[in-house]
């Protein structure tokens, strides 16, 4: 009895991990629009770009249920990294990637120590105050990150040293979606883990964990870190796409942006953050095509009807109608 | 440089008062109900447009189109209480948050559409322009009048909640919701009332803010980040609290500017963190 009771969690693992059909058909699809909109691959990698970020929020917010206001300050600090890289004489796309998410990482180390301490509204206003704090840092230092004007001279080399950053965005959608197949990888092989589900643990109830053997602060470290590193790849392919940085990157608007994101496709969830960036930059392209003003009038009507009609974003709606389906995606 | 610290000390206690004034409400409702509304500032939008619109296209006396403000969000926040806030008192607080900024996205919308971005103004009376000078000090009438409405407000809050059997009602509901709910007292009612009254205070703070810091269709976005770091670091449910916190961001926010302008705000943020990891519950809080 006790030895199948014992194998009961890895049968669970197992089962979540095995690839589902849906899954691959939607990694298929990413390649669509070279074929179908290539006039539209620019906002193809903007949207891969902010898939990843929602990614690496979902791991903190949706895994772990650590709620952050501030998470913009990886990706805006990665941004950064990677642009001053690249202004300094290094234009090599990959190490430069690297070493921005590297930094981003090393910095959400460090807050993590403050982050794991708290929990509740205090958490909130800390991650919000922190989040603050870099982008008026980094307005400050104007010298450096070039303040309100952005950041100018960003130069990328050509990538793998073949493929060139041009107009259309054919580069940049294949690098942004690479990087981006590649670290939900890492995530999904992680979620799918011991550690993943300790994580989910800690999210239904911190104060247990430990009682059963695995010590909170240190697990909420540990997927802070990853996350920011994450979060730092995502801002670092934003800054060398698009060869310039603004401090937008590092602003509350980004961090509140996500959030709407990830919840909209759903949280903890790993294809909710992918889902929701999709429908999000899109409608936001539409919409905006017609008038700014309008957008934040249907982002907000459909926050508030994702909160009250479908508690669990699109993702947990459609997985209501197809719970067989759609129940490991 | 003396006559000027002190200067700088009354304009960051008169903003500082309003700060209050808009956050008040927040830290009530929050200490009791544990619902994050981060909509509140809405409500003081609300206001503030209807004093635009009273005094400048009806002619109301500044003075009549402040009740107006009041009443109007105290109004039109029961009616999204009735209607959407109820159905999430039990949920997380990351939906309360959610649907509470979906509410700050469309009210900023609504503002854009119907009076556009350009920043508004009151017409004032002419006994509220100018200043005084009181001991070589010459002090802006205005700030003057805010800061006495503010203190009048606050003693009156702080007395119905001390001395009246809806303050004691308020208070049990803040301390134990669900030990007051066992002692007979309608905790949801006693809720929407506080929770109409904190927002027509916003209102009235919307419409007192016009003269200070200005009213856009943005507001309701970029002072929700000072009324919150009011509302944390005084502690939710404390009036003291909150004043005391609402005196000290705003007279720091100030001498910020004053005295090291290419800091930005940064001086705030850093104080707001310092401060909440020192205590996790605010100066005041007890949870």
């Amino acid at each position: 009895m006790t030895s199948s009771a014992l194998s009961e969690p890895q049968r669970y693992l197992e089962a979540q991990a095995r690839w589902h059909p849906l899954e691959i058909a939607f990694w298929l699809a990413t390649l669509l629009p070279f074929v179908l909109a290539p006039n539209y691959l620019v906002l193809g990698s903007q949207i891969a770009i902010t898939a990843l970020f929602a990614l690496s929020l979902d791991l903190i917010l949706g895994y772990a249920g650590i709620v952050s206001l501030g998470h913009a300050a990886y990706f805006g600090f990665a941004s950064y990294t990677a642009g001053l890289i690249a202004k300094w004489g290094w234009g090599e796309p990959l190490t430069g990637l690297v070493m921005a998410a590297a930094a981003a990482g090393v910095l959400g180390y460090l807050t993590s120590f403050i982050i794991a301490r708290f929990r509740h509204l205090a958490l909130i206003m800390i991650t919000l105050g922190l989040g603050l704090l870099l982008a008026e840092a980094a307005n400050s230092a104007s010298w450096l990150t070039g303040g309100a004007d952005g950041l100018q001279g960003v130069r990328m080399w050509k990538l793998l040293g073949i493929f060139e950053f041009d107009l259309w965005g054919t580069t940049a959608y294949s690098y942004s979606l690479a990087v981006l197949l590649l670290l939900f990888l890492v995530a999904r092989r992680l979620i799918n883990s011991p550690f993943g589900l300790a994580l989910r643990g800690i999210r239904e109830n911190a104060m247990r964990m430990p009682a059963i053997g695995a010590p909170s602060p240190a697990h909420i470290r540990k997927i802070y870190t990853i996350a920011a590193v994450i979060a730092g790849a995502a801002g670092a392919l934003l800054a060398q796409t698009t060869e310039t940085v603004s401090l937008e990157t590092l602003s509350f608007q980004r961090s509140a942006d996500v959030l709407v994101i990830l919840i909209l496709g759903g949280a903890g969830r790993l294809y909710g953050g992918l889902l929701g960036a999709i429908v999000y930059m899109v409608a936001r392209d539409q919409f905006s095509g017609i008038n700014p003003q309008y957008w934040y009038f249907w982002i907000g009507t459909l926050l508030i009807a994702v909160v009250m009609f479908l508690p669990n974003g699109i993702l947990g709606g459609l997985g209501r109608l197809a719970p067989t389906v759609w129940r490991r995606a | 440089m003396i006559a000027s610290a002190f200067g700088v000390l009354f304009d960051g206690f008169a903003y500082g008062m309003l700060l209050f004034l808009l956050s008040v409400g927040l830290s009530v409702t929050l200490g009791m109900m544990n619902f994050v509304n981060l909509a509140h500032l809405s409500f003081a939008m609300l206001g503030g447009y209807v004093a635009v619109t009273l005094t400048n296209d009806f002619r109301w006396p500044f003075l009549a189109a402040l009740p107006a403000a009041f009443l109007a969000a105290a109004v039109v926040s029961v009616a999204f209480e009735r209607v959407l806030y109820r159905r999430l008192y039990r949920a997380t607080d990351l939906d309360q948050c959610l649907l509470t900024i979906g509410i700050v996205f469309v009210s900023v919308a609504v503002a854009a559409y119907l009076y556009g971005t350009i920043q508004q103004a009151v017409r004032l009376p002419s006994y509220l322009r100018g200043s005084v000078s009181l001991l070589g000090q010459s002090f802006g009438t205005y700030r003057l009048f805010l800061i006495a409405m503010a203190l009048l407000i606050t003693a009156l809050v702080a007395a119905a909640l001390e001395y009246t059997r809806f303050g004691a009602q308020v208070r049990a509901a803040v301390d134990n919701q669900r030990m007051a709910r066992a002692l007979g007292i309608d905790v949801d009612k006693v809720f929407a009332v506080t929770f109409a009254l904190g927002s027509g205070l916003a209102g009235l703070g919307g419409a007192l803010a016009i003269e200070i810091i200005g009213l856009d269709h943005a507001f309701a976005f970029t002072f929700l980040v000072y009324v919150l770091i009011v509302v944390s670091v005084g502690g939710l449910g404390s009036i003291a609290g909150s004043f005391l916190a609402a005196s000290l961001l705003g007279i720091s926010d100030m001498a910020g500017k004053y005295y090291f302008p290419e800091l930005g705000a940064f001086l705030i943020y850093f104080v707001m963190v310092a401060l909440l990891m020192w205590r996790p519950s605010g100066l005041f809080g007890r949870r």
